[in-house]
């Protein structure tokens, strides 16, 4: 294991890309038709990837478990994304986005790649338009904008409350179009099992084909993992069903490291949980919040409905403590906030576990009309899930699993530790630190792909050129087929008496309560026995049914044995920093009044784990993070 | 609240399906129609049967992955309503539901519920895009757009692909699913350039996946989920005939 290197290039923190790609090494254009690249995922980072390289000439296979490229779950971001356009002119520019991103994600991420993320966001904005994207728009023609969580400027583009479902269009579009150029080949309903490394270096995938269940060998001159994060861990989520860590997970067991892995950021207005059979839980945009204001009841176990509660009896609790932010105080410490008055029995709703959200001062203000030309479909949406016309009431709201600022760890190119494989969007660790900005994750996604891998991955492939194209054939292949079709055959055959689900609810529910809003040492030592001791219940008790060709329930099962072990490592990344940053809320380290205290001194590294085998302990790498630009300072919103 | 349920059950494509009768009981009002579907298919496997098979993903309404005729419905009892965002107090103790894929002879049964629309992609294929590679792009503010246009732009734009409006057509027509698209892009300044080739491009796409003729009967616009107009396919007609007459000249 080599140490690790982040690959920063020379110069001025403005420079710095410039530098990059001023020297970054190129293929001809005669030679890029001879290579071939995998990316697995068709969300916005793998769908722009596949497209943008395809453009240069590259031929490409896509790969996505979905029946469409254009059902990747980058589909149901609906706030908005990020851009340092300053078109509000109201004093945004590269470099205060830069800051509000590093200072949002708590001074744990690299200083040179979250300034290249503000700085690319201007084209991205330029390249959607240019697709067709239907950004809001002012009566005078020009692009709109609105205010996320976190930032005091109005940067935030956005198509209604469906702008992750228009921008993936763009992307997925664009993938099309290379489809019928024949230059790009998409294998819809397949799932990567395994990475096939040749000599150390990334040259293949192992897939099934979730109809007819045969496993197939894919090889390429380099792979990209653009397979989306992993909050569905907790099973109860605001991610789709399908959404899983296998793809990582099985990288990083060829040696790829994970990072930040425990970072996961719980989104404030979701909807609450109803019910025991609730399979997952239905985001609300934040950008409700530009309008919505937060609270609770002033009393305890209040009995009224909302409408009832006179303002004076009303808790603001956001506006209280974060005058300066208030309602729109960033996602890790709403959230907390909100779990604070919840556990402090405010909560409301029939199952005490909500805040209301409430729009009638902004509908007195600005008229039914304009909060409905705002968000129509998220009120339509609340309405149809809840039966509540919150244009009359407020909405119920809680937090809610949802972005994992972890993942794979990359370097400044977006390469993994293993050669040749990259790792796009939510799937790497890289820009957020200890915490995502809301509108910040279309970005990265969108940056990471259209802007940054068009560069990186030619980088890379200029010196492959001259290795000789892989084959199928390899023995590599035949040794990772043949662990995944035993891995396969094993799951069948356990014929247990308890569901996939049974495993992955518990799990769900053992993490939530261990290692998710909150955390402490006795609890993440505990989480980890349990879920030890769970994941050997898996393999004796686990009872699948069907057959294997299509069924759901042996996919489900080979995601959720990946999560029995990734689960594993989130507590013990929780556990190893003793601090409080970000999205890590560690008990033993907050102030009097709460407050989150991050230790500089100690934890200013990323961590990077090392997989050493089934039932052996992970070796934690760190890569030290400085800072040359920002001084680090207590992340205060008051 | 108990269920008599009659569900689609068929091994593969080349096999044929019948309907299976199933009682469930302990339903409650606020679960989704897919969670009632879960709670099913758990006693299933608590009885060592094979799980029915049915698409879902985001379980919000927007992936448009979910997708059965319910009682005969596309997405169920509900207008402009995907299967996912349907919840079980639409329907009574005691109801019969009968579950059934979407169906068209442009949409294969691969098992049970879960269908193949990867025609939807070729249409898509054929012209459903603007022809701007990265890198090409203007300064975004460069071409101002009104804010109407960009508002009835995202009409068109925000259909998700589910193919309730094939499946509740009586013809199987995917106009309405082509002409969201053809208009999206038309109205658009980046897109109207190439409104030509695509409308034709798309509709010779349409005819060759083996979707039907679209004969005005509106009963696609009452189940899309995204309440998109029937309006989209007039325009995709003169759209269309504009493009077959500009060929000529």
């Amino acid at each position: 294991m080599n140490a690790l290197n982040a690959n920063i290039p020379e110069g001025a923190l403005e420079d710095k890309w410039s530098n990059f790609k001023e020297k970054a090494k190129l293929v001809n254009p005669a030679n890029r038709q001879k290579m071939e690249l995998i990316v697995v995922g068709t969300g916005l980072a793998g769908a722009s990837c596949t497209a943008s390289l395809a453009e240069q000439g590259y031929r490409i296979k896509s790969f996505c478990f979905q029946d469409s490229a254009r059902r990747a779950h980058s589909v149901a971001a609906q706030g908005g994304v990020n851009a340092a356009k300053n078109y509000k002119n109201d004093g945004d520019s590269v470099y205060r986005m830069f800051y509000d991103t590093i200072k949002g994600g708590d001074f744990r991420s690299r200083e040179a790649n979250v300034y290249r993320l503000a700085e690319c966001s201007l084209a991205l904005i330029d390249q959607s338009v240019a697709q067709g994207v239907p950004f809001a728009r002012e009566y005078g023609g020009y692009l709109n904008n609105r205010s996320f969580g976190g930032v005091q400027v109005s940067r935030t583009f956005y198509a209604r409350g469906q702008t992750g479902q228009q921008l993936l269009l763009g992307a997925y579009q664009a993938l099309m179009r290379q489809e019928s150029l024949g230059k790009v080949k998409t294998y819809t309903r397949h799932e990567m099992l395994d990475l096939v490394l040749i000599d150390g270096k990334a040259k293949g995938i192992i897939t099934r084909d979730l109809v007819t269940g045969e496993i197939e060998r894919h090889a390429a001159d380099a792979v990209v993992l653009a397979t989306g994060g992993y909050g569905k861990i907790y099973y109860l989520s605001t991610l789709a069903m399908g959404c899983n860590g296998s793809a990582i997970w099985r990288a990083h067991q060829k040696g790829a490291l994970m990072s930040g892995v425990s970072w996961i950021q719980f989104h404030p207005t979701s909807l609450p949980q109803s019910g025991e059979q609730q399979s997952k839980l239905t985001l609300m945009s934040e950008s409700l919040r530009n309008d919505g204001r937060i609270w609770v009841p002033l009393k305890e176990g209040e009995q009224r409905e909302a409408g009832l509660i006179p303002e004076e009896e009303r808790d603001y609790y956001l506006e209280r403590r974060y005058p300066a932010f208030g309602n729109l105080s960033p996602r890790d410490i709403s959230s907390r906030a909100a779990k604070e008055r919840i556990d402090a029995g405010f909560g409301v709703g029939p199952m005490k576990n909500a805040v209301y959200l409430d729009f009638s001062r902004a509908i007195k203000a600005q008229g039914k009309a304009k909060i409905k030309e705002k968000y129509s479909n998220l009120f339509t949406m609340y309405e149809k899930i809840t039966g509540i016309n919150a244009y009359e009431q407020p909405m119920l709201i809680s937090p809610a699993a949802h972005f994992t600022m972890g993942g794979l760890w990359v370097d400044y190119q977006l390469m993994t530790s293993i050669p040749g494989l990259f790792a796009l969007g939510e799937a790497n660790f890289s820009d957020h630190g200890a915490n995502r900005l809301g509108a910040n994750s279309l970005l990265q996604a969108c940056v990471d792909g259209y802007f940054i891998a068009p560069y990186t991955i030619p980088n890379y492939l200029a010196d492959e050129l001259k290795a000789e194209r892989v084959k199928t054939s390899h023995p590599a292949f035949d040794e990772a087929e043949a662990q995944v079709k035993a891995k396969l055959q094993q799951l069948m055959e356990i014929k247990g008496s308890l569901s996939v689900d049974y495993f992955h609810k518990t799990l769900g529910k053992l993490l939530y309560d261990k290692c998710g809003l909150s955390r402490s040492k006795e609890g993440l030592q505990q989480a980890i026995e349990e879920i030890k001791a769970l994941r050997n219940k898996f393999y004796t008790d686990l009872k699948l049914t069907g057959d294997e060709h299509l069924n759901s329930e042996l996919e489900k099962a080979g995601r959720v044995a990946d999560y029995l072990e990734l689960g594993e490592l989130m507590c013990l990344d929780a556990l190893q920093r003793e601090e409080s940053c970000g999205a890590h809320f560690r008990e033993e380290y907050q102030t009097a009044d709460g407050e989150a205290v991050r230790d500089d001194e100690h934890y200013a590294y990323v961590s990077a784990w090392e997989w050493k085998g089934e039932n052996e302990q992970h070796v934690l790498h760190k890569e030290p993070l400085t800072f040359e630009r920002v001084s680090l300072t207590v992340r205060s919103y008051k | 609240m108990k269920l008599n349920l009659k569900i689609w059950r068929q091994e593969n494509a080349s096999e044929k399906g019948r309907l299976v009768d199933y009682q469930l009981d302990g339903v409650t009002t606020h679960m989704s129609f897919l969670e009632m579907m879960d709670m099913l298919n758990q006693l299933l496997i608590e009885k060592g049967e094979r799980t029915i098979e049915f698409d879902h993903d985001c379980r919000e309404g927007i992936c448009g992955q979910c997708g059965m005729m319910i009682n005969g419905r596309a997405h169920g009892p509900l207008a402009n309503t995907t299967t996912c965002q349907l919840h079980m107090r639409s329907f009574k103790d005691g109801e019969t539901i009968y579950v059934e894929p979407f169906r068209s002879s442009a949409f294969t049964v691969l098992r049970d519920l879960k269908i193949d629309r990867g025609s939807f992609d070729r249409i898509i294929q054929a012209g459903g895009f603007i022809s701007a590679s990265t890198g090409q792009a203007p300064e975004a503010n460069s071409i101002p757009i009104a804010h109407e246009t960009a508002e009835a732009a995202f009409d068109a734009a925000a259909c998700i692909g589910c193919g309730a409006c094939v499946a509740t057509c009586k013809n199987s027509s995917a106009a309405l699913f082509t002409a969201a698209k053809v208009v999206h892009l038309a109205i658009l300044p980046q897109g109207k350039l190439e409104t030509a080739k695509r409308v034709d491009a798309m509709v010779q796409q349409m005819d060759a996946e083996g979707f039907g003729h679209c004969s005005n009967t509106e009963a696609c616009e009452v189940e899309c989920p995204q309440g998109i107009s029937v309006l989209h396919i007039a325009r995709f007609n003169y759209l269309y005939h504009e493009s077959r007459l500009l060929s000529k000249t």
